[in-house]
């Protein structure tokens, strides 16, 4: 295999990899303080929407970004008052939440479908980018993939640096213990799971901004679904959504070119690698953790908090 | 019988007549139901189908009253859709082979109502099937490609392993290998019709290993703008002129032409004078065109023209022997043509020469 | 400042209005959002279209059968394991894998002409359907994995396993070579109960579980297990109720109904196996199963519900050029208010004078 193509494919698994990395980082925030939101897959589809509709009207990718942030954290904040406030359950909620993003967002891009535009470029950082196979490797991606990059490396600075992040850790593990030392558990798990709206909403712009300059609906593709079982298969550590989302978005590149290469296995046996590594994983975590008395998940996933003031 | 009594019969009587006749000039417009699998919006198969929908329109104006439904899912729910159209219509066209059950189901309901359905088998006294000799299309791709490729090699993005995309394979193939010896092609199978992220991912895949000529079979505009954004990379509409994605990259495109067929199938309905057929129409009828040869030399494109009018004449056939199957065994001796039924309709097969293993 | 103060006892009056007040919340925000965004169209009128005119039509009401069957069946499975904190969201994946065991049963004996051809093929659904939620009942058991990750993952497996079944074994041989299957012969087909419709014996089944269920979990043990063990895990386990009994027959019920579905969405309104079986139902029936409070009876209900909504979308699409998904948004905010409102329920909305 030549060089080019080795750097293409994993250029190309990078890239694949981006959408997965930006839902699954904020969701694993989310699932550390407790909550579990199962609606990430909508709130990324309306990120896609926004994204693209905000490009398309103003031609500004910044703009468009934000917007697709913001419409994350949106719709996120439904969740967040039904579970927080409301005391709804978690697993219904966010289920509702992805129906609703999916229709909301196939209502309105409705008027879309027939549009395109501009994509995000790469970047090109002079010299740098120039390197040979060093440089198309590291330096000549668009923004928002160093942004994907970055913000992994500040969800672990917050959670393993900082004082809040401990905080909220301490939520995730025994909300009880912490409210009764005073923290205010209802806050940081709102501000977690606008947090994760945010990322959401970038890994769907990402979609329709990078990757194809098309609106579809449903063009999410189960990416949400498969942002979930990422941060489980991390065992909530940031850095290892990296190397999840790369197996993930791999095994669907790799399999497309194993196609190509002619490697005798049919592409839907290939394509089942991914889902069945992800259960595998897990079960050997849990097999691994079984001598220890410490479990990886936070004790408080999913479960109400009550408050008794 | 007085004369006055007589005279007004007289009178009824003609009044009648011409009543009679002019109802049948002002008579109800026909309305015509079409079902898509797709978004008009992909620019591809069911963007053309709407052509043809806007045609028929265009042409018969207030005569006919059309009614679309989009993206209309192959399953068990796509029988309700047929059946709410039937209620109120007198031709349904149902555009994608996985509505072929539910439309016979339908069709035995209402005989009044006649269906088309598209690249289907199954006829009935009420149902028509029609399909296009698209592999005349490919035709003409495969050999712009083999003469346009530098690197000798052509990405295929394929959708499902049915006869309509394997023929479009080998046709292609054939094509480019009787200009350029040398050819190679690969196959990638994305297992959908439209999906724009993974049309785009195995476009990307097919040029990481070497293609500059990208074929699909899938009905999006996402291969097109990764070959335009692409150095030295090609690509060829599907089913529609994609020109505005690729304005430096598409070639030609293969034009699914429905709007003169559907036209007639219609206006039977009006004239009373359709019957259940099987239409398998190419370049000659007018089902099959291109887009506007683009981006190559000049005698390239007036080459493309001539071949594309030759098929037209009948002077060449896509698939003209000898050729063998894959596997060697011989199919086609020299000189001869393949039947339609079973050779072509049924074709489960990869010519020699084509290196992938065949799916399953 | 509004307040929420806990009720001394469950409102009842609450438990009856809650369900009416969301439906009316939904109405009228989806009012606003349709009449905000579909400038050109009279919103009144689509609402007609999608609720109120396919209850005037026999035709659609029995489509709307036809597909509260499935949902139904699903959605009483479902709701034992939740009950239980048994999370299966992969529904979805056992439907598939039961259609596909019921229908490869059907397509063994397609030469065969008998009454007993479509109970083996039921069985087979229940079967496969077992089958394919034991990987998470065994998995969570042993290995305290969570079910919700496995049962979703396991989904795509099963979709794609349906893809290679439909290319493969049980394509038609002599169907031209598409991913279809054979249609199913006379024998194989569910038996029709209203004549001129698609309505099949597998709603006469749902009613019945239903029932069953219901009784089942009034009177026998195993269902006041299911409703400690979901509700106070620590002191079911101090009661000697085995934690992990629970979780298999959660995950088993769940799965064979859910399988069955699958063999009755094939053998019934499909009539073949092709690749469109996979519809969201084991999903939807999640969403179902909330909506009825997990009650057997009041699945009956919410699944007829969301099942309107589907086919008055559908209807809506035709006449309004309109995505059918706008039936999803229906859904999602019935549920968010469905959900909010239940909070009624447990407490009481109480406005607080600030003391200045």
């Amino acid at each position: 295999m030549n060089e080019s193509l080795l750097i293409n494919i994993i250029i190309g698994i990078s890239i694949a990899s981006v959408p997965l990395i930006f839902a699954a980082i904020g969701e694993l925030v989310v699932e550390r303080s407790g909550v579990l939101n199962l609606g990430v897959e909508g709130m990324m589809i309306v990120g896609a929407l926004l994204g693209f509709v905000v490009q398309f009207h103003t031609g500004s990718p910044f703009i468009a970004v934000l917007a697709a942030l913001l419409g994350g954290m949106a719709i996120a904040s439904i969740f967040a008052f039904l579970t927080q406030f409301l005391l709804t359950n978690q697993v219904a909620t966010g289920l509702a939440l992805t129906l609703f993003g999916l229709g909301f967002s196939a209502f309105v891009g409705r008027g879309y479908t027939e549009e395109t535009i501009q994509l995000i470029t790469s970047t090109h950082i002079p010299v740098l980018s120039d390197i040979p196979i060093v440089g198309p490797l590291l330096f000549s991606y668009n923004p928002l993939v160093y942004l994907a990059f970055f913000m992994v490396y500040l969800v672990w600075w917050f959670l393993f640096k900082t004082k809040q992040g401990l905080i909220l850790r301490s939520i995730g593990d025994n909300h009880d213990a912490a409210h009764a030392i005073g923290h205010n558990v209802i806050r940081y798990r709102v501000m977690a799971i606008l947090f994760g709206g945010a990322m959401a909403g970038i890994g769907g712009a990402f979609l329709s901004l990078v990757q194809v300059p098309i609106w579809g609906e449903d063009m999410t593709a189960g990416r949400g679904w498969i942002a979930l079982g990422l941060v489980v298969f991390s065992s909530w550590q940031p850095f290892r959504v990296i190397l999840g989302a790369i197996i993930f978005g791999g095994i669907t590149i790799l399999q497309l070119h194993a196609q190509g290469f002619d490697i005798r296995i049919s592409a839907q046996y290939l394509s089942m690698l991914p889902y069945l590594a992800t259960i595998i994983i897990l079960v050997s975590l849990r097999m691994r953790a079984k001598n220890k008395t410490n479990r990886t998940m936070p004790n408080c996933l999913g479960r109400i908090f009550h408050s008794t003031t | 019988m007085s004369n006055i009594r007589l005279t007004s019969i007289l009178k009824l009587s003609l009044l009648s007549a011409v009543l009679a006749f002019t109802s049948n000039v002002f008579a109800d417009p026909v309305k015509a139901a079409f079902v898509y699998i797709g978004p008009t919006g992909d620019h591809g198969w069911t963007f053309a189908h709407d052509q043809g929908a806007k045609y028929v329109k265009e042409h018969m104006g207030d005569d006919v009253v059309i009614t679309t439904v989009e993206s209309v899912a192959e399953n068990s729910d796509s029988e309700r859709t047929i059946t709410s159209l039937a209620r109120k219509n007198d031709i349904i066209f149902t555009t994608s082979f996985g509505y072929m059950n539910p439309t016979i189901k339908v069709a035995k309901r209402y005989p009044d109502v006649k269906f088309e359905h598209a690249t289907g088998y199954m006829l009935a006294d009420n149902v028509s099937v029609y399909s296009a000799r698209f592999y005349e299309g490919r035709h003409i791709i495969g050999k712009l490609a083999g003469k346009m490729t530098k690197s000798n090699v052509i990405g295929y993005i394929a959708s499902f392993p049915i006869p309509e995309v394997i023929r479009g394979i080998n046709a292609a193939y054939l094509a480019a290998k009787s200009v350029n010896p040398d050819i190679q092609i690969k196959i990638v199978w994305v297992y959908t019709w439209y999906d724009p992220g993974k049309e785009a991912d195995a476009a990307n895949a097919l040029i990481a290993q070497g293609a500059d000529i990208i074929m699909q079979h899938t009905d999006s505009t996402a291969a097109m703008t990764v070959a335009e954004e692409t150095e030295g990379v090609y690509a060829f509409g599907q089913a529609s002129d994609m020109g505005e994605w690729g304005p430096t990259s598409q070639l030609t495109g293969i034009i699914d032409d429905w709007g003169p067929y559907y036209l007639a199938r219609v206006q039977a309905v009006k004239d009373g004078t359709w019957t259940s057929t099987d239409t398998f129409d190419g370049i000659a009828e007018g089902m099959v065109e291109f887009a506007p040869m683009a981006n190559m030399p000049k005698d390239l494109a007036s080459w493309a023209e001539r071949t594309i009018n030759a098929i037209g004449n009948g002077y060449i056939h896509p698939f003209t022997g000898p050729i063998n199957k894959q596997d060697g065994s011989p199919w086609l001796a020299e000189g001869e043509t393949p039947p339609a039924y079973p050779d072509l309709l049924t074709m489960d097969f990869y010519v020699e020469g084509i290196d992938s293993k065949y799916p399953n | 400042m509004i307040r929420l103060i806990p009720r001394i006892e469950n409102s009842n009056a609450m438990i009856l209005l809650s369900p009416l007040l969301a439906l009316t919340f939904t109405v009228i925000t989806a009012y606003f959002i349709f009449a905000s965004i579909l400038v050109d169209i009279e919103v009144s009128s689509v609402f007609y279209t999608l609720f109120v005119e396919p209850l005037t039509d026999s035709y659609y009401i029995s489509e709307l059968l036809v597909k509260a069957a499935p949902l139904m069946i699903i959605a009483l499975g479902l709701s034992i394991g939740f009950r239980a904190g048994v999370w299966n969201i992969g529904a979805e994946g056992q439907f598939v894998i039961g259609g596909i065991a019921g229908s490869a049963v059907g397509l063994y004996f397609y030469d065969v002409e008998g009454f007993w051809i479509i109970p083996l093929m039921a069985i087979a659904g229940i079967l496969g359907g077992m089958f394919y939620a034991s990987i998470a009942a065994f998995l969570k058991t042993k290995y305290q994995v969570n079910e919700i990750l496995v049962t979703l993952m396991l989904t795509y497996v099963a979709v794609l396993f349906l893809s290679a079944m439909l290319q493969g074994p049980l394509r038609n041989p002599s169907g031209f070579n598409f991913p279809e299957s054979r249609i199913f012969h006379d024998s194989a087909l569910l038996p029709i109960i209203w004549q001129g419709t698609r309505v099949h014996i597998g709603l006469i089944i749902a009613i019945l579980f239903s029932f069953v269920i219901w009784f089942g979990i009034k009177r026998h043990m195993l269902g006041m297990q299911i409703k400690i063990t979901g509700s106070a895990p620590r002191a079911a386990k101090f009661a000697g109720f085995d934690d992990n009994k629970t979780v298999w027959f959660s995950l088993l019920i769940s799965g064979g109904l859910a399988g069955l579905a699958g063999l009755f969405e094939a053998a019934g309104p499909a009539g073949q196996l092709t690749p469109g079986l996979p519809q969201f139902y084991g999903f939807t029936a999640i969403i179902v199963a909330f909506l009825a409070r997990l009650h057997p009876l009041g699945i009956l209900f919410s699944a007829s519900l969301i099942a309107l909504t589907y086919v008055g979308g559908e209807n809506v699409q035709i006449d309004y050029d309109l995505p059918s998904s706008i039936t999803q948004i229906l859904q999602g905010m019935l549920l968010f208010y469905f959900l909010a409102c239940d909070i009624l329920i447990k407490y009481k909305v109480v406005l607080f004078k600030t003391i200045r």
